[in-house]
């Protein structure tokens, strides 16, 4: 079956995957996502580390209002937080792999992709999500 | 401030929901109100500032008021709409431009409202595709990071929206006038962790009119002198954190709050000690907790005591949203800070009834924060 991302240039191709940020060229300061378009040029592409640990979390209960929500039509409450990549940036993502129950702020976790919906074309799109480390 | 300015008027529209009523018509109520308040007549304002975020044009209401052919300036400013108005009232007043001028807020809000769109944030679209983009996210994981670092436990959070909806018994212009206890609070359903169905806030409509003058005009009209120590707004240092971000800086910066608050003490000359009661924005019963230390009343982490021990109920030591605020009177975003104005200027006067704060209160803060990271504060006296 094809699978694709939902976006391009979110994160490297290669396996197991890194999420691309932008570093600020002046201050150093790193972004995430990459900024596009005007906002690009202060900043150049930079994979980030893989693994990090929760800054935050919280649990995404009901169903987001679509649109802009383009996930399955089936919700089931997934998890979210913010990851701290240790000296790079915080960022946003959805979490697999854990227990509701045993979501805590500082808990290690690691990058990886999951399906997250079927496109119209019948391919599988991919994000990217967090996982507890094994 | 050089030149002292006062409220003379302060009326509000009841908040809440309001069938086939206009936020324009809302706001009219809430003029005619104040004006009434203050023994004025339309005509004998000079000047005004106001606006809505989603309920239309503030200066449209002229064809209403009066042709007068009077200065209106419409502020379209998110949830610092009615501050920034404010701001601009005064200021104006200070200069010696004019010498007695309204300042309007309102909003009309469906059930529902906000679907914020990536594209309008400058957000790629799987932002919001994946489910990233919710304002009860933002909520939730920056309380979430606070009670880890400091303490705080989800009763807290319980005893914040307990007493925002007993005071809005209290309140005529309150939207939730049935108390709501504890256990029912920390029970309800999960909406998004660790906050409750009953520890948000709802869209809602409302309007709030208040109306300023110079010392000397203010002396003129005779009513009681409440004056206007402060009113600051600002806008986000680096290092923030605010809604909708798919990134935050792991070096942790300060927050429009304070900016705002430290501008408005120094505009005073009074520090958060000398405050007697205060209006903070509590879009969600996290936002009380953390805009209690933002604003400089605790230091992070006491909340957990404050509420134990209700020193922010209405008889405590330093009331906060004495009305409910807005988890009582739901939150349309214009009108919501002169709201909070309106309630400091009843409860200065006295004349708050059931819900008035004992000991004869001198000094009212208002406070509020909203996207993409603004906030403002006033200070009041009598």
């Amino acid at each position: 079956m094809q699978t694709r991302p939902i976006a391009d240039g979110v994160w490297t191709d290669e396996q197991p995957p890194r999420l691309i940020g932008g570093r600020d060229r002046e201050t150093g300061r790193i972004v995430f996502p990459m900024p596009a378009g005007g906002e690009a040029e202060r900043y150049e592409a930079v994979p980030l580390a893989r693994e990090g640990t929760i800054w935050s979390w919280t649990v995404q209960r009901f169903p987001p209002k679509a649109p802009p929500y383009a996930g399955p039509e089936a919700f089931e409450p997934f998890a979210l937080a913010y990851v701290e990549l240790p000296g790079e940036v915080i960022v946003e993502s959805r979490l697999t792999g854990f227990d509701f129950d045993a979501l805590a702020c500082g808990l290690p976790v690691r990058l990886t992709t999951i399906p997250f919906v079927e496109a119209p074309d019948g391919a599988t799109l991919v994000t990217y999500a967090f996982e507890p480390m094994p | 401030m050089s030149e002292a300015v006062y409220i003379v008027g302060a009326g509000v529209h009841p908040f809440g929901r309001t069938e086939g009523r206009s936020g324009q018509d809302q706001a009219l109520v809430a003029i005619r109100v104040a004006l009434a308040d203050a023994g004025l007549d339309w005509s004998d304002i000079q000047f005004a500032y106001g606006g809505s975020h989603a309920a239309g044009n503030a200066d449209a209401m002229v064809s209403r008021l009066g042709l007068t052919g009077m200065q209106f300036i419409n502020v379209k400013n998110g949830c610092a709409t009615g501050g920034s108005a404010l701001f601009g009232v005064a200021a104006t007043i200070r200069s010696g431009e004019f010498d007695l001028g309204l300042a309007v807020g309102f909003d009309k809000h469906p059930r529902g409202a906000f679907n914020d769109m990536p594209s309008d944030w400058g957000l790629p679209d799987w932002v919001g595709e994946t489910g990233l983009m919710l304002t009860t996210q933002f909520f939730a994981t920056k309380i979430q990071r606070y009670m880890f670092e400091h303490g705080i436990s989800e009763t807290t959070l319980g005893r914040v929206a307990e007493k925002a909806f007993e005071n809005g018994t209290l309140a005529d212009h309150a939207w939730r006038r049935m108390p709501v206890d504890l256990e029912t609070i920390l029970q309800s359903q999960m909406l998004s962790d660790p906050l409750t169905k009953y520890m948000f806030c709802s869209p809602a409509e409302g309007a709030a009119a208040l109306i300023l003058a110079s010392e000397t005009r203010a002396r003129q009209i005779g009513g009681p002198m409440i004056k206007l120590d402060a009113a600051a707004m600002r806008t986000r240092p680096p290092g923030s954190f605010e809604v909708f971000a798919p990134s935050i800086d792991v070096v942790r910066g300060g927050t429009a709050t304070e900016l705002a608050s430290r501008a408005a003490y120094e505009a005073a000359g009074i520090g958060p000690e000398d405050i007697d009661l205060a209006q903070v924005q509590d879009a969600e019963a996290g936002g009380e907790i953390m805009h209690m230390a933002e604003n400089g009343f605790c230091k992070d982490g006491e909340q957990e005591q404050w509420l134990a021990e209700g020193r922010t109920r209405i008889d405590g030591r330093l009331p906060i949203n004495t009305d409910g605020g807005c988890l009582a009177c739901g939150e349309p975003i214009g009108a919501s800070g002169l709201r909070q104005v309106y309630e400091n200027v009843v409860q200065l006067r006295g004349a708050a009834g059931a819900r008035q704060v004992p000991g004869d209160p001198r000094v009212g803060y208002t406070h509020v924060y909203g996207a993409p990271g603004v906030s403002a504060v006033t200070i009041l006296s009598r």
